[in-house]
This record gives structure tokens, C-alpha cells and sequence, in this order.
């Protein structure tokens, strides 16, 4: 019993930035009637308007490196930005300057190594990639490279959003201000994920090419404080900029109080994903050239570097909401489940492919996760309850396939499409009621990227029913997605387009289960149970009640 | 506090455990040889089953007992915090820390002593027999002497730096893993820190000996009745020096040695923050002393209420069975004694915190003038010994602390100098400058009758007072609030769906006020100078300077606390009784503001 595209309703032609939503018992595909909550955080950075930085690779460095210096500088420099390989690299490449020995040897151990490393890399075929296509490889936003939006997050609390944008900016928007801050730094170069903190109104976290940046964006002083500039956005909001504090320090604040904190450790980049534990205390990032995942305790700014043999690195880690799992996937065919209360692991080896996207059902029991090269989700189930002594004792023993998501082709009054194929990212939405999955697809063989959103439901049986597709405007391919966690009405997909647009399609449903408190705002009503008898007859995944 | 005792006595035992394969380690670094690979090997296992080797191996056995013991008499969970320098200095020249140092001392010559013995060869031995012209003699072995000497340096700059360092303050951290993983993760960074570390003690320790070596020499020489061997170099000269086998060895020696006392530090510290279970609820009478509301509630020690802390911020988190203990009522009578206990412990906790801070913030408000002003310091006409401690409106404020060996009269004739009576300001202030008159007439009184005229102007007493210091000194036993505060918000934010009994809600208003009451009074702190500058990096790695940041952790924690509860309650929250200031307070937490 397993759920597959050919059971889904044929997405509908393309017509405008919005496909179908399941709605009331009915689909529709007016756009307009459903968008007034969150009318202004339609977003559009056009392409063409960033600029990525050309970034100086440690090879460009060296060019732009005064030669007038001694050599001593130079080395002491080269020793600072890219370690013991750096200083061997530029004593030998001055020999004009350096005794004849010492350049030799420093060539001799500088060939040494390089074929070590590539002994290193031959085991772990990531490590041969740069920081930049290695962040681009395991992002979990489709061709990172080459999209305007290189990451989206909404704030677990607030109407509130920040953006990171191809051009190392990220722009934060609050539909209740008309300022919009953008939030720059020397450091905050490829961006690859972005969180906000949970239970705290300002944080934010973002990976970046070689550090973590830890941005206070004060909610209350933005629109006094700063400076404004325009942006090119639907809403032409006054964009102030927020600087941090080395930069630009106005007499009113404190000068040791910057705006941005800064964490980093030393062979901990390129950083691809971070995680803010869901009480706010702890925040995990991951890199992955670092087998050693950090925890940070950000405050005080210190990290706990845990170690695991296996896997060559980490690359993309989830917090299950309940925060007492982590899952942290390597780039080898091995991925590890945390139990976080005395930091023991779980390892899931023997996978077809490496991990490429996990994500947690809101109770913290199910896990779904796909494999690069498969086009099935698996599913894993944790039932013991968390904290006991052992810790994972009552966890799963294997995984099962929950859904297939292999070719089909499907009627449209278009003529035959088809869908689709590997598995880029999946979402689950914070009531459990949506899950949204971004296939790759594959241009060549006229298969679009495409989000396919299953409804769910956790209790009291596992079950996963089709709802539909979610396509944009012709010729745009979906490249980012995250549920809205403040959406009272049912469930909010933003999903960034490849032409620089953000959208958000809405499912409107009645709860079944009350969400958890904490998660929400206030905690609402109890409401009365939907009407999922509508769709028993198309039931595909049901997990059997033993 | 039987278990963390036993917890240290098993910390102790482990490092003994530990200690063969360590000296197993250094006798085959300290025999290295290149070229003869067997020969060394076969060196090691001669030397690993000699007699002499098994006993200088008891003797280090009892010197890391000895140090398992002196971390278990010295360490704190609240770090002392020295705010001035000269404060630092009284804690130096204190009589327990002198005996630490010299006890040190001591057992830095004793490991150096085994060293040598198991090294062999030219460093086995104080005396050697040399012939001479006049026949057989008892010369002195410098080569043994140096490394004694360095042993003794090692060890007495371990115990000062472990004092400037704060090495025996034990933090606990906010990831708990299991001992073992948590030793093997530390133990490459205990290796580095121990190399390092003996690298510099090293270096100062030759450049001593490059200025005293003779002094020591010399007395050794008379005391033994040796002779001085003048076909040798004598080693405190640059060449003597420069010999790269006698470096090696000082140097391994010193890592050895360091390495050894870090890994006895370090178990200490695992063993003792190990996360200890206490039972909510007595199951018999006689084991109530044991339980968490009266550990928590307990004075001392120290340690046990931390632990009970820490036990109650993981349980409220992590345990909802051990909630629900948490929130039962007592059999007989129906009293949330737990839940009160609890409560009132913490919240008198943050209370306390809050009236520090306050009465803190007053101080600096009422003495924030005496910055602008200028010390002179002199002693009275006349040569009587009472010293005038007067301050002066002195415009060169840059001027540094200018010692005038001048002739008194000259010293008041200075036309902006004007004797006052001193008076008093800031207790640190006061009792840094009191330290330093009584410094200055021992000083004096050494120095003959010169009348010394101090000027110290606001930058040499900022210099000499720690800036962040009295900040860090105000939040040093954070660790607990932080605590009491994630234990009662984690407790409060379940007790939405798990109280039944509604035990939480009669306290609700109390624990929202206290929580507000120091969310302003640690706003306020951090709009004080150096209250919210970052400290460096520490670059000493074996000394915990995790209490340096404790009030950025308790902010961070705090701000957490009351969003946590007010993202449960959400507007329920209206419905509780609070001053209205305290309301526009929670109102900007409910928006998210803060």
C-alpha cells in the first residue's frame, strides 16, 4: 500500500504563479481570493538585478596579495587564511626568496599532503569539490548556484521573513512595518540555510562560507536607527541597512554590542546547514569537510565539536520539533539520528545513495527522509518515549517505503506530462496535515521540478493521501520551499521560483488535532474533526495498527 | 554529597589507572632514536620492567594522588573573581595558595626526579664521578640539576596559572554526553594544551636560568660538597643551552608532566559535573534529606545544590514522569509541597539576583563622578608612618603613575595637588588602594627614607582595576539562576497541559514578576560600561573561562524563559494579576518585541 504520482489529480496548465489548492472540498485556482492575510510578502528579486559576488578563491587570493611584502607577512597571511597548506604553498611558490632547502622540502610535503588528501578524497569523493559547488551539492535549495533566493525562512513566531539573496544580502520583511532591513557582512558570503531562533523575537542564523553568523536584528529600533536605500520589491518598502557594528557605529548604541556575532571553528567550513534546537537554548551546524558536528551555546559563544567515525563530514541536519531527536545526514550512504538529551547516536548505514532530505512529523515520532538516486520517501518510526535511560532502545529497526514518486505520466488537458523522478527537499507542515515534496526533474527529458503535497495524518495511523501539484508560472521551476508556521487557517507553502519570485499557496483545512502548545500563538479551540471519509476510498499509504 | 565524593575518589582512581600507559608513552618519546629502531624498543621494555623504574612509578603514582587530592580540596563551581590586579595579587600571596604552589613546587622536582631516572643515561643522577687531574672526583651533573629545576619551575607556574586562570572553577555544560565520550573527545585538546603549555613554562623557565642558573648552582655546590666540573660547559651560557637532546627532554618532560596533572584536572571535572539523578519524592522516610526539593532548598554544599539545579532544569525539560512527581500533592493533605518547595527556592534564587544587580547599578550611579579624579598618595611631613591618601582635580589624566623621588615640600607646592581627606568610594576601589598603601610603606620601609609621591591618575587605576571583572564577578554563580530560570519556565510551559491539579497557576503571577523584575535589572546592567564587551578568547586551553560569559548566557536564558511561557499562555496571560508596568512589559514579549 503505497502512495504513487499516478493517483494524483494531473496538475492543470500553467496559468499564473499558483497551481490548485485543496480547498474546502473543492479545488480552485483563483489565486487572489486566498492571498489577503499575506498580500505584501509577495516577494520578487529579479535576476538580473544581483550581482553575485565574485568571490576571491584562496587562487585569486594569492594574485591579489601585495608581492611588496616580505615574505614573512606573506607567509604569516597565507598561514592565517588557509593553514599549514597555505604557508608550504607560498614558500614554495617564492623560492626566489627563501633558502633552496627550504623550498624544496616545503614542496616535498606540500606534494605529501596533496596525496594524502587525495587519498583522503578518494575515499570521500566530496572533499575534491570547492566550498562553493560543495554548498551548491547539498543545499536543499534546487540549483543554489544559480537562484536568486538561496534561502528563505519564515520566523517560528511572527509574520516575519528573512531572505537570503544571491548577492550575500539578506532582507528581512514584516508585513506590520514598512521598513525592511538588509542585513550585510564581510563574512556572510554563500549563504546556504538560514534559521531563525525559536522563543526569541530577533535571531538569526545563517551558514555561510566559513562561519556562522548569529545576526540581533532589533524588532523595535529598525525604522529610527538606520539609514534608508530602496529595494526592488512589490512593496517598495524603505530598506534600512544594518550593519554591523566594526562598520558602523552610531554613538546611540553601544560599540561592543554588534549587531552580528560571528562563530567559527577551525575546519568547519564550508557550513551547509544549521539548526536552532526547538527550546532556543542550543544551535548544531554542519559542514560538510567537518565529520564533527558543533553545538553552540551561542550566548556564550562556545562550541561542543561531537565526533563520529563514518560518513566524512555532515551535511544537512533537522531537529525533530519535539527536540529530542537530530538528524544529521553525511555526505557517504550513512546518515545518524541524535537522541539529544546525552548526545548518543543512531547510525543508518547501508542507504543506496547519501541522505539528501529529512524532515520530522510535528510530534517528533516519524521521520521521512529520501536517498539521492531513489525516488521513494522512507519513513522511520521512533516509539519510545524520550529520555528514558537507553535513550533509543525502542527505535525503529528498519525503514519503510512510504510513498513512490517514480515517473508517471499524467492527462492534462494539455496532453500527457510527466512527473516525477529524484527528490530534492521535503517539507511537512507544523499541524502534520501537508507534505510537500520538490522533485528535481529533469529538463532534458521534459520532466519540469515540481511540488507534489500529500495529505497527511500522524494519528492514530500513519496516513499519506495525494492532494495535488503545485507549478508556477510557465517556464519557472520551484527552488525553494518551508511551511508557514504561523498560519492559522490551515497550512502556508512559500515556495521561492527560479525567476526570483516568492509566492504562497495556501491549503485551507480544519484541523484534526489541536497543534501543540507552544508552536502557535495562543492555543486555539479544539475544532471539530475534518472530513478525511471523503478519501478513505483513496487511502495509498496506511501504516497497519498492530 | 557522599556521591560526589565518590564521584571525586573514582576520578582520582581512573587517572591513576591512566597513569602506566601514560608513562609508557613518554618512555618511548623520551628514548626516541631514528636510526636505531630496535635498539629502542628493546631500550623501552628493559627500562619499563627495571626496578627503578616501578619505583619512581609509585612515587608518580603518589603525586597524581596528591593532585587528585588538592583539585578536590580547591575546587569551586563559583570562580573567584579578582577585580583589581591588586586583588589578584592578595589571592597570589595568600597563605592556601602559597601552600598549593609550593606544594607544587615540590611535586614538579619529584616527577622530574622519575623523569630523570627513567631517562638515563647523562641525566640519571646528581653527581658523577669524573677523573681528573687530581684523581676521582664528585662533580656536579648539571644536566640532572636543570631538569629538577624545571620541574619545579612547571609545577609552580601550573598552580599560578591555574590560579590567574581559574582552573579550579568548574563549569558545567549545557551538552551532557556520557564520561567517556566525553573524555575522548577533550583528551587531543588536553595533549595540545599540555604540549603548549610546557613550551612556555619552558621558555621562561631558560630564560631564568640563563640570568639565576648560578644561584642555585652554586648552592647545590656547597650544600652536596660537589665539585664543579670546568672541562664541561656550564649550561646557563647561550651554548649550553642550545644542546637540542637536553631540550627535547626538558621539553618532554614538561608535557609529561603537565599532561598527567590536565588528565587528573580533566576526569575531576567530568566526574564531579556528571549529571546526578535525585528522586523527586522520598520512597521512604529516612532518605527525605535526599531528595530534590530539599537539596535544592539546601546551602550547602555548593556543588550538591548545582547538581540539584541541573538535575531540575533536565527533569523539567526532558522527564515528564518526573514532572508529574513535580506537580503531585502530598498523600496526606493535598499540599503541592514539591511544586512550593521548588518555587520558592527559585524564585528567591532570581530575586536575590535582581537586588545585587540593583543595588549594584546604584552604587555605579552614585560613584559614577570618581572617575574624573586623580590619586596622589604621600606620606606626611614630619616622617610620621600614617600615609594621607588625598585625591586631586588632576587635568593630565593620562599622566602615568610618576614616582617623584623629590624632597616632600616639592610635592604640594605643585599648584593643582591639594591634600584632602580621603574618602571613601567604591569598596573595590578603596580596598585596592588600601592594599596598595600597605604595598608601598612595606615598600618604603625597604627602600630607606625616600618620601615616594604616587600620582595616580584615573588611567593607572583603570588599568589596575579589571574592567569587565566587577560584571563578571556580579553574575559568577549564574550557572544557577540559569538554571532555576529554564527549570521553572519548562515546568510553568507544561504545566498548561500537565498540572491537574492547577499547582503551577497560584504561582504564576509571582514567578512572571520576579522573571520581569530581572529581565529590566539585567537590562539595565547591560547598559553599564564593559557590561556588555565580550571577553577574548582565552588562549590558556586547560583553564575554563566559560564564567566570563555566564551574563550573556543568563540574558539569552532569560529572554528564553519568558517567551517560552508566554508562547504557552499566549493571551490567557491577560487574565493574570500584574502591575501595570509589568503588563506593557509581557505585552511587548507577546508581540515579539523584545
Amino acid at each position: 500500500m503505497m502512495c504513487s504520482l499516478a493517483l494524483f489529480p494531473p496538475p492543470l496548465p500553467g496559468d499564473g504563479e499558483t497551481s490548485h489548492y485543496y480547498s474546502k472540498d473543492e479545488f480552485t485556482t483563483d489565486p487572489s481570493v486566498w492571498f489577503e492575510e499575506s498580500h505584501a510578502l509577495n516577494l520578487y528579486f529579479p535576476r538580473e538585478s544581483l550581482k553575485p559576488h565574485s568571490r576571491p578563491e584562496s587562487s585569486s587570493k594569492a594574485a591579489f596579495r601585495d608581492h611588496c611584502e616580505t615574505l614573512y607577512t606573506r607567509s604569516a597571511g597565507a598561514w592565517r587564511d588557509a593553514g599549514l597548506s597555505g604557508l608550504l604553498n607560498e614558500i614554495a611558490n617564492s623560492s626566489a626568496e627563501v633558502p633552496k632547502w627550504l623550498g624544496v622540502s616545503s614542496r616535498c610535503v606540500l606534494a605529501l599532503l596533496q596525496w594524502v588528501s587525495s587519498f583522503h578524497g578518494s575515499l570521500f569523493p566530496h572533499l575534491t569539490l570547492s566550498s562553493e559547488e560543495m554548498t551548491a551539492e547539498f543545499s536543499q535549495v534546487l540549483d543554489w548556484s544559480d537562484c536568486a533566493v538561496r534561502g528563505f525562512a519564515w520566523h517560528p513566531h511572527t509574520q516575519k521573513c528573512a531572505v537570503a539573496l544571491l548577492d550575500d544580502s539578506i532582507k528581512i520583511y514584516n508585513p506590520k512595518s514598512s521598513t525592511s532591513p538588509t542585513l550585510k557582512h564581510r563574512l556572510q558570503r554563500s549563504v546556504a540555510a538560514l534559521q531563525w531562533k525559536p522563543l526569541c523575537a530577533s535571531d538569526l542564523a545563517v551558514a555561510c562560507h566559513n562561519c556562522l553568523l548569529v545576526w540581533h536584528v532589533d524588532p523595535t529600533s529598525l525604522s529610527t536607527r538606520y539609514t534608508h536605500t530602496h529595494t526592488h520589491t512589490h512593496t517598495q518598502p524603505h530598506s534600512p541597512q544594518v550593519l554591523p557594528q566594526r562598520f558602523h557605529c552610531s554613538p546611540s548604541r553601544r560599540p561592543s554590542s554588534g549587531c552580528a556575532q560571528v562563530l567559527s571553528h577551525p575546519g568547519h567550513s564550508p557550513v551547509t546547514s544549521v539548526a536552532w534546537s526547538p527550546s532556543g537554548s542550543l544551535l548544531v551546524s554542519a559542514s560538510p569537510r567537518d565529520t564533527a558536528m558543533l553545538v553552540w551555546d551561542v550566548a556564550v559563544e562556545s562550541c561542543v565539536p561531537l565526533h563520529r567515525v563514518g560518513g566524512g563530514g555532515v551535511t544537512h541536519i533537522s531537529w525533530s520539533p519535539d527536540g529530542s531527536r537530530l538528524m544529521a545526514a553525511t555526505p557517504s550512504s550513512l546518515f545518524r539520528v541524535w537522541e539529544t538529551r546525552m548526545w548518543t547516536c543512531e547510525r543508518w548505514p547501508s542507504l543506496k545513495g547519501r541522505c539528501q532530505s529529512g524532515c520530522w512529523s510535528p510530534d517528533g515520532s516519524r521521520l521521512l527522509f529520501t536517498v539521492q538516486g531513489e525516488t521513494v520517501i522512507y519513513a522511520l518510526t521512533f516509539t519510545d518515549t524520550p529520555g528514558l535511560p537507553l535513550g533509543m532502545s525502542g527505535g525503529p529497526k528498519a525503514a519503510t517505503v512510504v510513498a513512490d514518486l517514480s515517473e508517471t505520466s499524467l492527462d492534462t488537458p494539455d496532453g500527457d506530462t510527466m512527473v516525477g523522478g529524484e527528490i530534492q527537499s521535503l517539507a511537512w507542515d507544523p499541524r502534520g496535515e501537508r507534505l510537500a515534496v520538490l522533485l528535481k526533474g529533469d529538463a532534458g527529458a521534459g520532466r519540469p521540478a515540481m511540488i507534489a503535497v500529500f495529505k497527511t495524518q500522524i494519528n492514530p495511523a500513519f496516513k499519506l493521501l495525494p492532494c495535488g501539484f503545485v507549478q508556477g508560472e510557465p517556464g519557472t521551476e520551484p527552488r525553494l520551499m518551508q511551511f508557514n508556521p504561523n498560519f492559522r487557517h490551515g497550512a502556508q507553502l512559500t515556495v521561492c521560483w527560479s525567476n526570483g519570485k516568492i509566492t504562497h499557496v495556501a491549503f485551507y483545512f480544519m484541523s484534526a488535532r489541536v497543534p501543540q502548545p507552544g508552536v502557535g500563538g495562543s492555543p486555539p479551540l479544539p475544532i471539530s474533526q475534518g472530513r478525511p471519509a471523503d478519501y478513505v476510498n483513496q487511502t495509498l499509504y496506511t501504516e497497519l495498527i498492530s | 554529597l557522599a556521591t560526589s565524593r565518590r564521584q571525586a575518589v573514582a576520578s582520582i582512581a581512573w587517572s591513576v589507572l591512566l597513569l602506566p600507559p601514560t608513562t609508557a608513552l613518554y618512555v618511548v618519546l623520551s628514548r626516541f632514536s631514528l636510526f636505531h629502531p630496535l635498539q629502542w624498543l628493546t631500550e623501552c621494555l628493559t627500562v619499563l620492567t627495571s626496578a627503578s623504574a616501578i619505583f619512581s612509578f609509585i612515587l608518580l603514582c603518589g603525586v597524581v594522588l596528591l593532585v587528585g587530592f588538592f583539585n578536590l580540596e580547591y575546587y569551586s563551581v563559583v570562580p573567584s573573581i579578582a577585580c583589581s590586579k591588586i586583588a589578584l595579587l592578595g589571592h597570589v600571596l595568600h597563605p592556601r595558595q602559597f601552600f598549593h604552589s609550593l606544594v607544587h613546587c615540590i611535586m614538579g622536582v619529584v616527577v622530574a626526579w622519575c623523569c630523570a631516572v627513567t631517562i638515563g643515561g647523562r641525566y640519571q643522577a646528581l653527581g658523577e664521578v669524573t677523573g681528573t687531574s687530581h684523581g676521582p672526583q664528585m662533580c656536579l651533573n648539571e644536566n640532572h640539576l636543570v631538569l629538577l629545576l624545571a620541574g619545579a619551575f612547571v609545577g609552580y607556574s601550573h598552580s599560578l596559572l591555574g590560579l590567574v586562570h581559574n582552573m579550579n572553577y568548574i563549569s558545567f555544560h549545557t551538552v551532557q554526553q556520557y564520561k567517556y565520550l566525553c573524555f575522548k573527545g577533550t583528551l587531543p585538546l588536553v595533549m595540545r594544551a599540555s604540549a603548549v603549555q610546557a613550551l612556555y613554562s619552558l621558555r621562561n623557565f631558560l630564560a631564568l636560568y640563563f640570568f639565576m642558573g648560578y644561584v642555585p648552582r652554586a648552592w647545590v655546590c656547597r650544600t652536596l660538597d660537589l665539585q664543579v666540573d670546568s672541562s664541561v660547559y656550564s649550561l646557563d651560557c647561550v651554548s649550553g643551552l642550545l644542546d637540542l637532546s637536553l631540550l627535547y627532554q626538558l621539553w618532554i618532560s614538561a608535557s609529561f608532566l603537565l599532561f598527567t596533572w590536565y588528565i587528573t584536572v580533566l576526569l575531576f571535572r567530568i566526574f564531579v559535573t556528571e549529571a546526578y539523578s535525585f528522586p523527586v519524592q522520598p520512597t521512604f522516610q529516612e532518605d527525605a534529606h535526599q531528595c530534590l526539593p530539599e537539596v535544592i532548598t539546601g546551602k550547602q554544599p555548593t556543588i550538591l545544590k548545582f547538581l540539584a539545579l541541573q538535575d531540575l532544569a533536565r527533569l523539567s525539560n526532558h522527564c515528564p514522569s518526573r514532572r508529574q512527581e513535580v506537580f503531585s500533592l502530598s498523600q496526606p493533605g493535598g499540599h503541592p509541597l514539591t511544586w512550593t518547595a521548588v518555587n520558592r527556592e527559585c524564585l528567591s534564587l532570581l530575586s536575590d539576583l535582581t537586588e545585587r544587580l540593583v543595588s549594584h547599578h546604584d552604587n555605579v550611579a552614585s560613584n559614577g563622578r570618581t572617575k574624573f579624579r586623580s590619586w596622589v598618595l604621600f606620606p606626611p611631613p614630619g616622617g610620621s608612618r600614617s600615609w594621607v591618601l588625598a585625591h586631586v582635580h588632576h587635568p593630565l589624566t593620562s599622566s602615568l603613575m610618576s614616582i617623584i623621588p623629590s624632597r616632600l615640600p616639592s610635592c604640594p607646592s605643585s599648584p593643582h595637588v591639594f591634600p584632602h581627606v580621603h574618602h571613601p568610594l567604591t569598596s573595590s576601589l578603596t580596598s585596592s588602594l588600601m592594599s596598595l598603601t600597605s604595598l608601598t610603606s612595606s615598600l618604603t620601609s625597604r627602600c630607606g627614607p625616600w618620601p615616594i609621591c604616587f600620582m595616580m591618575s584615573d588611567w593607572v587605576l583603570f588599568s589596575l582595576q579589571l574592567p569587565e571583572a566587577s560584571s563578571q564577578a556580579l553574575f559568577a554563580d549564574s550557572q544557577a539562576h540559569i538554571w532555576a530560570l529554564e527549570g521553572l519556565s519548562h515546568l510553568v510551559a507544561a504545566s498548561y497541559s500537565e498540572d491537574q491539579y492547577g499547582v503551577v497557576q497560584t504561582t504564576l503571577p509571582s514567578i512572571l514578576s520576579a522573571m520581569l523584575m530581572l529581565q529590566e535589572a539585567v537590562d539595565r546592567h547591560f547598559k553599564l560600561p564593559h557590561a556588555s564587551s565580550k571577553p577574548g578568547r582565552s588562549s590558556f586551553s586547560m583553564g575554563d573561562s566559560s564564567y566570563k560569559t555566564l551574563r550573556f548566557a543568563l540574558r539569552a536564558t532569560l529572554k528564553t524563559s519568558i517567551y517560552r511561557i508566554t508562547a504557552t499562555f499566549g493571551e490567557h496571560l491577560n487574565a493574570v494579576q500584574m502591575s501595570s508596568e509589568h503588563r506593557k512589559r509581557l505585552q511587548n514579549f507577546l508581540e515579539y518585541k523584545e
